[in-house]
């Protein structure tokens, strides 16, 4: 198993491959000046809710802007997309709740979509065209990961986009992302 | 390759596997019409339970009825045991807190995982059993599938407009929309046999899981990920050694489409399926695991259908997220 590359976000700081990215603004404002720095033409981000928005950042970062994707043969495409986190679309379902409760009941659709912590595994699916496999594990702390993620790629040559994605208020996330490729 | 060593079903048709297994052969439904269960929604019909459940409690009757019909007896406070809930919304939108509450309950120390991949979820927990105890991780796996309807989630799905007013009819030309059910459902995965048994045990031979990468609320026009997922079920078999297909059948326009498109071009189209929601309605976290259980229940009341001392099946589901899930499990006489 190699870490082919890595990038942790807090509210306030973004570092990829242990180098800082100087940013300006922070929490979801954050978010949004990473997206117009480093990818701004997928206008579909500013639907999504803040947890898919944290790992598209992420996502994007890692496999367009870490150099992995200098690579020639191709390995470091993932394969697959799989993230845990504590409080899995609870920031979302707040937000969708607050449209249904009483006295002004307007039940939204297209936050309703997004209490549900794998859309942001579906997200980076369909921007890198990933057909492999999607998942979503809820889990006390990152390192719960690591028995699962050995079983999925047991003797399996493999690339995958895996960490922790976590959101649990508009302005409190953080996200520690690696793209990891088994070759044994 | 994993064994199948206890399995129950609570839902409001029935306590155990074996009650609501004879209840779907009797032709009887959990659906009907609520009008007042939840403020402000629209009257909807669903198989809800008599009396609201409390869900870690809910959980906990469905392990321990599993656990009385075990072939071999499973410690499951023992270290190489581990508990994987299957939900999608949990005990009010809080995921892991009723899985710890469950392992504390039996005593178990490892820290549980919840599988939250919308409605795949129950096909997917028992993949990530069946690859813990494969590694060598864990020796048991109990795996339990539980929602419970709420009204975050009628108005959802009232808002989407994928609720059918009436009793839902999967691959029907008149179908209008799934229905919304509630049940806990566990089954118990060993990675040992037990000692010889003239019974057939069931296995789980292999899981798949694929994205359709086309949208991340409506099923792919070209069935992609489920196709994907149908193929690696296949891997190594013919169609014909497929004795029954166990579909998702949700009775939305767009799912039943889509998955009639994927079983065609996997070649499946003359396996006989099974679609159980007009019984259960869409249980959600748990659909995987009690549709999974009354699939070996089916297939074990047609064991003279048994060639090569062997039974296969399939089991399919899709959800939100573009998530498509598939597993493969065989009914055989010990040897």
């Amino acid at each position: 198993m190699k870490v082919e590359s890595q990038i942790e976000i807090t509210p306030t700081s973004v570092v990829l491959n242990g180098q800082a990215i100087a940013v300006e603004a922070t929490g979801e404002k954050m978010l949004v000046e990473l997206y117009r720095r480093f990818v701004g033409d997928y206008p579909k981000f500013f639907k999504m809710d803040t947890l898919s928005r944290l790992g598209f950042i992420a996502a994007e970062l890692l496999l367009k802007h870490s150099g992995a994707s200098e690579h020639s043969d191709k390995s470091c495409q993932p394969t697959a997309v799989i993230l845990a986190n504590r409080s899995a679309s609870i920031k979302n379902d707040r937000d969708y709740l607050a449209t249904i409760s009483e006295g002004n009941y307007y039940p939204s659709p297209s936050l309703f979509v997004y209490t549900l912590p794998n859309i942001v595994t579906g997200e980076i699916a369909i921007r890198h065209h990933i057909q492999g496999e999607t998942a979503f594990y809820i889990l006390e702390k990152p390192e719960d990961l690591e028995p699962i993620l050995l079983s999925t790629f047991n003797f399996k040559l493999s690339t995958a986009l895996a960490g922790w994605c976590e959101c649990s208020e508009p302005n409190s996330f953080y996200a520690k992302m690696q793209l990891i490729i088994w070759n044994n | 390759m994993v064994i199948v060593n206890g399995h129950s079903i609570i839902s409001p048709l029935g306590e155990g596997s074996q009650a609501n297994f004879e209840a779907v052969q009797a032709g009887r439904s959990g659906l009907r019409l609520y009008t007042d269960r939840f403020a402000d929604v629209e009257p909807f019909c669903a198989s809800l339970f008599d009396t609201p459940q409390d869900f870690v409690e809910l959980c906990v009757r469905s392990v321990e009825l599993a656990v009385s019909s075990q072939n071999s007896a499973v410690s499951l406070q023992d270290a190489g045991t581990i508990f994987i809930l299957s939900t999608t919304k949990g005990d009010q939108l809080d995921l892991l807190r009723p899985a710890q509450a469950i392992a504390r309950h039996f005593g178990n120390p490892n820290p549980p995982i919840v599988v939250s991949n919308a409605c795949t979820s129950g096909v997917c927990a028992q993949i990530t059993a069946m690859r813990l105890l494969e590694a060598g991780i864990y020796r048991h796996a109990v795996v339990v599938g539980c929602d419970l309807q709420s009204r975050f989630i009628v108005s959802g799905f009232q808002a989407f407009k994928a609720l059918s007013p009436e009793p839902c009819l999967p691959f029907s030309p008149e179908r209008k929309g799934l229905n919304l059910g509630e049940a806990a459902a566990t089954i118990i995965f060993r990675r040992q046999p037990s000692a010889f048994s003239s019974q057939p045990v069931w296995t789980l031979e292999a899981g798949a899981i694929h994205n359709d990468a086309n949208h991340i609320s409506a099923p792919s026009r070209t069935g992609e990920g489920a196709y994907l997922c149908l193929k690696d079920m296949l891997q190594g078999l013919t169609p014909a050694d497929i004795d029954l297909l166990g579909v998702h059948g949700t009775a939305t326009l767009y799912n039943d489409d889509m998955e009639k498109i994927a079983i065609e071009r996997a070649g499946l189209q003359d396996v006989p399926v099974s679609a159980l929601k007009p019984f259960f309605g869409h249980t959600m976290g748990a659909a995987g695991v009690l549709e999974t259980i009354l699939c070996m229940m089916q297939m074990e009341n047609e064991k003279w259908k048994m060639d090569n001392g062997q039974l296969q099946i399939i089991k399919m589901l899709s959800g939100f997220g573009g998530v498509n899930a598939a597993i493969r499990l065989k009914l055989k006489i010990q040897n």
